[in-house]
This record gives structure tokens, sequence and C-alpha cells, in this order.
């Protein structure tokens, strides 16, 4: 226990470093004092609109998608006890991208309703996804083998991603450039508008899924035992998919293709505070929004004036630590 | 005499490889396949944004005029992206089928194995630090990238414990992709080369060129001919290395020369169309329903059905939503996917 307090205030001191970092980079520089000034209203008025209307509302985005990610996949892993499960490489993501791009590629997107909408249809989205897949991999002798899991949510996304790139020829030059940069996993709605629309999902969803830790942890005993422990654990087990599939579907809705995330977050939280799902899950939370923030600040910093989507550092690293698990793992 | 000899062979082939072969379907194949190929290609070639009769076709190609405008699209324009299709369809099958072979692996294809984003990338680097490359050294970069991408793949998956299984290729064969693909579209930003790029990665055979065609020929020709000259070895190889080896073969030389041509039919089919995957995936399985598990029949019918898939898709591409045109390798994903689905589900196989 003492250890997962020490490890999560490194982290969150990391987060606030990082935040800070994030906060000075970018086309326009700030030095740390000048944040800090701006921060407390002493500003000038060029660097607070910079600040708070710009800059700001991205990084809380990218800390609450993080952790909503990070969560989402180390709920993934727990309940299919897979370390590779991801709503990225479950097709979870892909879903929730397809029904965000069926309702732009009808309506224009700058409309506060249809803010607050996006999170609600890309829920949708991932919600069927996930439950196809499940589905599909279910045989009904061997319920579902985790290896199988995955490979059909790597059929799955394939075939939804082929569905997009049809639908896309279809927008107009404007649509289609944003659905360009959806796809890549740009945080784009950089807005305070989606803050608030991102924020009562992750607000409900990680407390809740908190309060499920020990659940979870007898979960992991395997089913018998889980059983015998008292653990309705078909009920829970749905509840909890459904917590995962609401945190990576309205993360997605704003952040776009962002993959690896929920399967780095978990692992690295797991190297620093062990199996324990209490420790685990904010832990997972942490890692995530950490990843997030200092990628986005890469990618904002690498190519300046312009950007590098978010979604392609994290897969750059991603994918390699994706690939040494993969080593790692028994047959 | 000749019957007899026949029969002798076909016992002896019988005694090598697992019964089930079907000479009959495999020259239905070949001579159906390639009739249904020349009716594809020419209804292909009269149906387009203009309509074309099948007389203006054929003066076309047997007596061409280049001062008409319809014999100047089909000269310039259709005929090479049909042939395009065609060759690449033959391509990608071919390696699929001995990818699938050789590695006794039923998910082998070059897209989920990374072979496509390895070319992919390679043609990005190229892109952005030589533009203006050559046609014919794009197509080695390709290969070499191709390559890049399978020795990753392969080469992590049997750093794993317990070695390479089918589902840690794919698997380590999707990380690979993304993260190949994840560069590709940091190089294109970063040299502003998207749009060179998109175009690939599409898969498309609307843009290819005569010059190209040419420069792909040989490659892909001589690659299918070598793969029906290493058939025999690869039946042996797809019945288990300790098959093989006990038969007298010599497994590592097979294995190289397996492996470099499938780098080059990847390679240079995605140096044509950019990344469609799932074509290698699809056609060997439905050759090897049809003809049984001689890798002699399953060569040259995966080459005529890969073919006749890609040409007809690219029909149906041109058709789904004219005058827009879908892209292929999207097309095709949407048939390939409930097909990898089922394989997915399905345990025991036949290769």
């Amino acid at each position: 226990m003492r250890r997962g307090v020490i490890v999560m205030t490194i982290l969150g001191i990391l987060i606030i470093g990082a935040f800070i970092v994030s906060m000075n980079t970018g086309y326009i520089r700030l030095s740390p004092v000048e944040v800090v000034k701006t921060l407390f209203g002493m500003g000038t008025d060029k660097q607070s609109l910079i600040l708070f209307e710009f800059r700001l509302p991205r990084i809380v985005i990218s800390v609450l998608i993080g952790a909503g990610l990070a969560v989402s996949g180390c709920i993934l892993q727990g309940l299919s006890r897979n370390a590779l499960a991801d709503p990225g490489i479950l097709g979870i993501n892909a879903g929730a991208g397809l029904m965000v791009m069926l309702y732009i590629s009808f309506y224009p997107t700058t409309s506060m309703r249809s803010i607050f909408l996006l999170p609600v249809l890309a829920l949708i989205g991932s919600g069927l996804t996930a439950a196809l897949i499940y589905v599909l991999s279910y045989k009904r002798n061997e319920g579902i083998a985790p290896t199988r899991l995955i490979l059909t949510g790597i059929g799955v996304a394939a075939g939804i991603s082929a569905a997009m790139i049809v639908l896309t020829l279809k927008l107009d030059p404007q649509k289609y450039q944003f659905m360009a940069t959806w796809l890549a996993g740009s945080i784009w709605g950089s807005n305070w508008k989606f803050v608030l629309a991102l924020l009562p999902w992750i607000v409900v969803l990680l407390p809740y899924v908190f309060y499920k830790a020990q659940v979870m942890n007898v979960l992991n005993l395997g089913e018998n035992t889980a059983t015998g422990l008292g653990t309705s654990v078909e009920k829970e087990r749905l509840l909890l998919l459904a917590a995962a599939v609401g945190l990576a579907g309205s993360s997605v809705a704003v952040s776009g293709g962002i993959g690896f995330v929920g399967l780095i977050g978990p692992h690295l939280a797991r190297r620093l505070v062990g199996p324990k799902h209490q420790l685990l899950l904010p832990a997972s939370a942490m890692t995530g929004s950490l990843l997030v923030i200092v990628a986005d600040t890469i990618g904002r910093w690498l190519m300046q004036p312009s950007e590098i989507p978010t979604g392609i550092v994290v897969a750059v690293i991603g994918a390699p630590y994706f690939l040494y698990l993969l080593t790692k793992m028994k047959a | 005499m000749t019957e007899m000899l026949e029969s002798t062979k076909r016992t002896e082939r019988l005694s090598v490889s697992k019964p089930r072969t079907r000479p009959l379907v495999t020259s239905l194949i070949m001579f159906g396949g390639i009739a249904a190929l020349v009716l594809g290609i020419a209804i292909s070639v009269s149906f387009g944004a203009a309509d074309i009769y099948f007389t203006t076709v054929w003066e076309a190609i047997f007596s061409y005029n280049p001062e008409l405008t319809q014999h100047q699209i089909i000269q310039e324009i259709r005929l090479p992206r049909i042939l395009g299709g065609a060759m690449v369809g033959a391509s990608f099958a071919v390696a699929g089928a001995i990818m699938q072979g050789m590695t006794r692996n039923p998910m082998a294809d070059s897209g989920l194995l990374g072979l496509n984003a390895g070319a992919g990338f390679a043609l990005a680097l190229c892109f952005a630090f030589f533009p203006g490359m050559s046609f014919n050294l794009l197509i080695l970069y390709s290969f070499l990238g191709a390559g890049a991408g399978a020795g990753l793949v392969f080469g992590i998956s049997s750093l794993a414990k317990g070695g390479v299984t089918p589902v840690r290729l794919v698997l380590a064969g999707a990380a690979v992709s993304a993260l190949l693909l994840a560069l590709s579209e940091g190089v294109a930003l970063y040299f502003r080369v998207g749009q060179d790029l998109a175009f690939w990665y599409a898969g498309g055979v609307s843009g290819t060129k005569w010059f190209q065609l040419k420069i792909m020929l040989p490659w892909v020709g001589g690659a299918i001919i070598g793969a029906m000259m290493l058939s025999r070895s690869i039946t042996m190889l797809s019945l288990g290395e300790e098959v093989a080896v006990g038969l007298g073969q010599r497994t590592g030389l097979v294995k190289l020369a397996g492996t470099v041509i499938v780098l080059v039919l990847a390679g240079s089919a995605v140096a044509v169309v950019g990344s469609v995957g799932f074509i290698g995936l699809i056609i060997p399985h439905v050759t090897r329903f049809l003809v049984g598990v001689d890798y002699r029949s399953i060569i040259p019918c995966s080459a005529i059905l890969g073919s006749l898939l890609v040409v007809f898709a690219d029909l149906a591409a041109r058709m789904v939503n004219a005058p827009v045109e879908t892209p292929l390798g999207a097309l095709i994903a949407l048939i390939g996917v409930p097909f990898f689905l089922y394989l997915a589900r399905k345990e025991r196989r036949e290769l």
C-alpha cells in the first residue's frame, strides 16, 4: 500500500510537470514564468487567449481521454485475462469512429447540440461493435477464448476501417480533411465545449469502476472461485464491460483513433503497483493521462508549426511495447 | 501407353501428397478461369465514364488509331489499369498461397503479416527523400520494405517463448503494421507527401501506367514461374517440415527461394496499387477448397482466381458509387473480413 501511495504521488508530480511543459510548448512559446503569471490572471490578453482557449482545454482533454482509455484497457485485460486486450486492438474504437463518421457526414459538427451528442453516438457505436465481437467470438461449448476474441477484434476493426474509407469518399473536402485528421488520432476537440461533453462520462464511470475494484480482484481468481465467493459473475462482467465500452467510446469521440493507450497504461501501472485493482485502476488512469499528455506535447513540439497527430506518436511508442509484450507472452 | 504413364503418375502423386487432389477441377479453372478473365477484361474495358462498344474495344487494341478519343481512353487509361489489376491480383494471391503453404499458417497474407505496410513505408521514405525517383528503383525499395516488414513480424514472433504460432504472427503483424503506418503518416506529414501516399494506401489501380506494367511484368512473371517450379516442394513443406525433410528435401533452400518469391510478388504489387489486403488470404483458401492440396494446382489456379477477383472487384469499385470510385482495397476488405472471421472461428484446417 505504501509503495502504491509513493508511486502515485510520483505519477501525480510527473503529470503536473508534463502539464506545465505542455502549456509552454507550441507554435508560440510561453516561458514557465509567463505560464504561471497567466494562470493567475496576470498575463497579456494574447497569452491568456492562447493558454485558456487553446492549450488548457486540449491538455485537460488529454488527461481525461488518457485516463478513460487506460482504465478501459485495464478492465478489458482483467475481464479477458489477456494481457494484450485494448479497446483499439479489439475494434471498439473503430466502432465508435464509424458512428461519429456517419453522423458527421450527415450533419455539421460545430453546433453545440452535436458536440454533446457525439459521445453518445460513439458509445452506441462502440457498444454495438463490442456486442458484435462478443457474439462472433463466442462458441457454444468453449465460451470466449482470448485469442479468438483478439483475432475477431482485428478482423472487425479491419472491416470497419474499410467501411470508413468508403464513406470518406462521399464527404465534401472540408469534412474529408476533418475525418482524415480524426482517423489519425488527433485531439481535435481542443475546446472547452468538448471538455464539458466528455467530463460527465469520465466523472461518473471512473469512480464506478474504482468502486468495483474488489469485484475485479475476485473475478481475476477465475470464474468458479468468484462464483463460490458469492459474486454474480455474469452480471458483474457485463456491467464492467459496459463501463469499459463507455469510457473508450466517449474518449474516442473527442480524440479520434488513438490506439495502444489502453494497452500500455495498465501494463506500466501493473509493473509499478502490482495486480491489486484498488491500486491498479487509479494507477492505470494516471499512466494513461501521462502518456497522452507527453505524446500530445511531443506531437506539437517535434515539427512546428505543424503538428503530428497524437495517435501517431502514441503508436510509435506503443507498437514496439506491444511487440515486446508479445515476445514475453506464453503460448 | 500414354494413358498408363498418366495413371502411374497419378498414383505417384497420390502417394506423395494427401489424397484430395482434383485434376479435373484444376484444368476447368485453368481454362474456364482464363476465359472468364478475358471476358472480365473485355467488359471492364468497355465499361466506364464513357461506355464503349466491344467492336470499338477490339479496334482500339488491334488497329489502334491515336486520333480517336475512345481508342485513346482504352489504350492509355483502361487497358493498363485492368491488366495491372489482373497482375496485382495474381501476385497477392500467389504470395499468399506460398506463405500459407510454407508456414502452414492459415492466416498468412501479405497484408496481415506486415509486408504491405513495410513496402508502403519504404515508398513513403522514397517519396520524402528522393522525390521523382524512377519506378524501377521504387519497385526495388518496395521489395526491400516488404522484406523488412516481414522480417520484423517473423523475427519478433520467433523471439517469443514457444516460437511462431499463427495467432502470434497475426498479432505481431497487426502491431508492426500499425507502427509502420504511423511512421509513414509521420513522414508524409513532415515532408508533405501525404497526397502521393494517400493514393497508395487507399489501394487503387486507377493510376496504373504502361511503363509500370512493363517494369512489373518480368518480376511478377518470373516470380510466378519460380513459384510453379517450387510448387512440388511447397506441397511437401505444407505436409510438415519433418515429412519434407524425410522425403529428402532441402527445406532451408526451399524456404529461402519461397521467401524471395513472396517478397518480389508482394513488393511489386504494393508498389503498383498500394496496400490491398485479404486477396492473399481468401484466394488460396478458396483455391484449396476447389482443387485440393497439391500446390502444383494451387499456385496457377490461385493466380487466375486472384486476377479474376481484382478485375471484377475493380469493375464493381467503379460501378457501386459511380462516378466516384470506391477504393479497391476497401471493397476487397469488405469481402475479406467475414472470411477472416470465419477462419478465426474454425479450428482445424487443411493446408
